[in-house]
């Protein structure tokens, strides 16, 4: 394994929230992940880049079990958070999603008031005793999201009404709202337009100080900018795991130079 | 690229204001497309208005009727021999005590009248009343006993050829075979008339009342077998709806797909095109052969009508659930919700009208239904009395609107085809209100997403 090596050499005080070891993902009979092993800090922001269909949103999809809803998917190997196995068949799938909040490509807030949106998680869960602590809840995820000045004088108008970068916001909100630990953001910015990306990517900066970030992006401008670490997925191989200032300036595997300077992807 | 500029260049320049000939053979094609389309809404409207004009022309008549307007003298010496106006005795003078009494009156009301007739006597002139008469004057009598030996003036229906004469059903020269009726009588008809003692109305025993005998067209009504019907759509309703939405729920959002759930869907989607006559005779050996359950009781037509409504209910359920983004599931998911939480909390709001809509359509096409009815009995002369309650509306005999309207098209007499077209326009407008409901119901669900 070429990450290996860099991952030993990067020694820092910080834990690590996801280990994975030896990762297999299979459709039916097709072969998606192969042996990827990763061990991703906790306060730091993971890119996950490489050309489509490498596989790398399949995997992060494993690391909230959202593969489980995907009848032909099977997943194999150790994947744990905080040394505790999350395929473990004690393991509900539902608590875990709890602490490991995602955010999806394409913004899909709720049909419901913006409130409403928010306030799903918390209520669910039973976050809140009264009605008060909900509203402070909401109040704090939509702060923590920026974009509690846009929508404070109409939360309680629907959440489809608002533009693609609000919703999105809307949506990292939402994801927040229940105190997740880990965020898996599936390519957050790929609907939005350069304004909204760079309010959302500040967020994903913000976000790093209390939980673990996980992205998968196309835009390795974006990885640069926003991840401390970068994994370079290809055809199913966690081909490269490292910093992403050495990943993007001084790569050591030959595909991903590759694919960084355009010839592969 | 360099390559396009170089073919672009050598191409010969056509003007944007003349359309080449490729251009305008497609647009021929378009425009002759546009002309199918519209010819074949066209011919639609044309069926359609010639359906409703046909329904109406031919079934408004059953909403109006002939009445005569007859003095009739209640004879106390007939009536309440004893006089002691005891309910008891007076319950023991059957309608054959009566209807002498009618055709006195209206004896009395001809000759008072001076019109001539050949008929010397009453009974001569019964052809004129309805058969139903007596039975009218005796509840009347049995409520208001204290009247008994006054002239009391009563409405009473005239009997079908008589009305058919007003309606221009019945002709002089087609009455020539009728022993029922014949030309003196329908001179006694048109002097009455214009004496005003005969009049036209609002028909509201055949909207309300029961199903009447073959000899008596005129006192028959819709009224029992809609009671079936809605008994019916009740049992549907409760069944059909839970049953097929929580099918559709765990075959679409929790059921593997594999073999087995294949093989449901497979025959779900059979059973909707299923004859409704199997539903039937399905109905017969099941409910009534092999239940016990009573014969042409509401709840055998219900359950045989569940039977067939759940397919419908099944597929459109699932339409309805498919059409939902799965970015909403993923995005309950992804919050920590359970399946089942994101199902009723997002999906099923958001299907809800879809939902609606295939319920109401499915319940509208079980109200519709004959074919099942017939095996299980719910034909013939059998919407006759009201139910007592709840439990015998559901349990008692009873016909449906579309059965009542084939056994009244099959009848003999020609105002009971009046009738059945009369009863063709009450399940339209049922029909009607329940799509107009649909729609409605999905204005009220329907959100964006």
């Amino acid at each position: 394994m070429y990450d290996a090596p860099l991952r030993n050499a990067n020694v820092e005080a910080l834990n690590t929230k996801i280990a994975a070891k030896d990762v297999q993902v299979y459709y039916g009979d097709t072969h998606a992940i192969k042996d990827v092993s990763v061990n991703l800090l906790d306060n730091t922001v993971t890119a996950f880049i490489g050309p489509s269909g490498c596989g790398k949103s399949t995997f992060l999809r494993c690391l909230n079990r959202m593969n489980d809803t995907i009848d032909i998917c099977r997943v194999e190997g150790l994947i744990s958070l905080d040394d505790e196995d999350i395929y473990d068949k004690r393991v509900d799938p539902v608590q875990l999603r709890a602490k490991v909040g995602m955010v999806f490509q394409k913004p899909n807030p709720f049909p419901k008031s913006i409130y409403d949106n928010v306030a799903y998680g918390p209520k669910i869960h039973g976050m809140a005793k009264s009605k008060a602590e909900l509203d402070e809840i909401v109040e704090k995820a939509l702060r923590r999201a920026a974009i509690w000045n846009e929508v404070k004088d109409r939360l309680h108008a629907p959440g489809t009404g608002l533009s693609g970068g609000q919703q999105q916001r809307l949506c990292i909100a939402r994801a927040i709202a229940t105190e997740p630990e880990v965020l898996l953001m599936d390519e957050p910015c790929s609907a939005l337009d350069p304004i909204a990306t760079a309010q959302v990517e500040e967020l994903i900066d913000e976000l790093r100080t209390n939980y673990s970030v996980v992205i998968v992006t196309h835009s390795m401008q974006q990885a640069a900018r926003v991840s401390q670490k970068t994994a370079f997925f290809h055809l199913g191989n966690l081909v490269e795991y490292g910093e992403t200032s050495q990943i993007f300036t001084n790569p050591v595997d030959p595909r991903t130079e590759s694919y960084i300077t355009g010839r592969i992807g | 690229m360099s390559d396009a500029t170089h073919t672009g260049g050598g191409q010969r320049r056509t003007s944007l204001t003349v359309a080449d000939a490729r251009t305008k053979r497609r647009n021929a094609t378009e425009k002759r497309f546009r002309i199918y389309g519209l010819s074949a809404i066209c011919a639609g409207m044309f069926f359609l208005v010639v359906l409703m004009s046909a329904i109406l022309t031919n079934g408004l008549g059953a909403f109006q009727q002939t009445f005569i307007e007859v003095p009739v003298y209640l004879d106390p010496a007939k009536l309440d021999k004893q006089g002691g106006r005891d309910p008891e005795q007076l319950a023991k003078v059957s309608t054959f005590g009566y209807a002498p009494l009618v055709q006195n009156g209206l004896f009395q009301l001809v000759s008072d009248a001076g019109i001539e007739t050949p008929y010397d006597s009453a009974k001569d002139m019964k052809a004129l009343i309805s058969a139903s008469a007596a039975a009218q004057v005796r509840d009347w009598t049995l409520k208001n006993p204290d009247r008994i030996g006054d002239t009391v003036s009563f409405d009473i229906l005239a009997s079908s050829r008589v009305d058919g004469y007003l309606k221009g059903r019945v002709s002089r020269d087609g009455i020539t075979q009728d022993k029922n009726i014949d030309a003196g009588h329908l001179d006694l008809v048109d002097a009455l008339r214009t004496q005003g003692a005969l009049h036209k109305g609002f028909n509201w025993d055949f909207v309300l009342g029961a199903d009447a005998s073959e000899s008596r067209a005129e006192q028959a009504g819709l009224g029992v077998s809609m009671l079936g019907s809605l008994f019916m759509m009740l049992v549907v309703l409760f069944l059909a709806l839970p049953i097929g939405v929580a099918a559709s729920i765990y075959l679409e959002e929790f059921a593997p797909t594999n073999w087995f759930t294949d093989f449901i869907e497979v025959n779900i989607s059979n059973l909707a095109a299923v004859p409704s006559i199997v539903f039937g005779i399905l109905g017969l050996a099941v409910f009534i052969q092999f239940v016990h359950l009573p014969q042409s009781a509401p709840i055998v037509g219900g359950l045989t009508l569940t039977l067939m409504t759940l397919p419908t209910i099944v597929i459109s359920t699932r339409a309805a659930l498919k059409a939902v983004p799965p970015s909403i599931r993923n995005a309950a998911l992804g919050v920590g919700a359970s399946k089942m939480q994101s199902v009723f909390h997002h999906v099923l709001p958001l299907a809800m009208p879809g939902i609606l809509t295939g319920t109401i359509i499915g319940l509208a096409q079980a109200l519709g239904e004959t074919a099942p009815l017939l095996l299980i009995g719910m034909v013939g002369y059998i919407a006759t009395n009201y139910p007592d309650g709840v439990i015998s509306g559901f349990m008692s005999p009873n016909s449906a609107m579309p059965a009542q309207i084939y056994e009244w098209a099959k009848r003999a007499d020609p105002a009971y085809y009046e009738r059945a077209w009369g009863g063709i326009i009450v399940l339209l407008v049922f029909l009607l209100v329940m799509n107009v409901l649909a729609v409605l119901l999905r204005r009220k669900f329907e959100r964006r997403w």
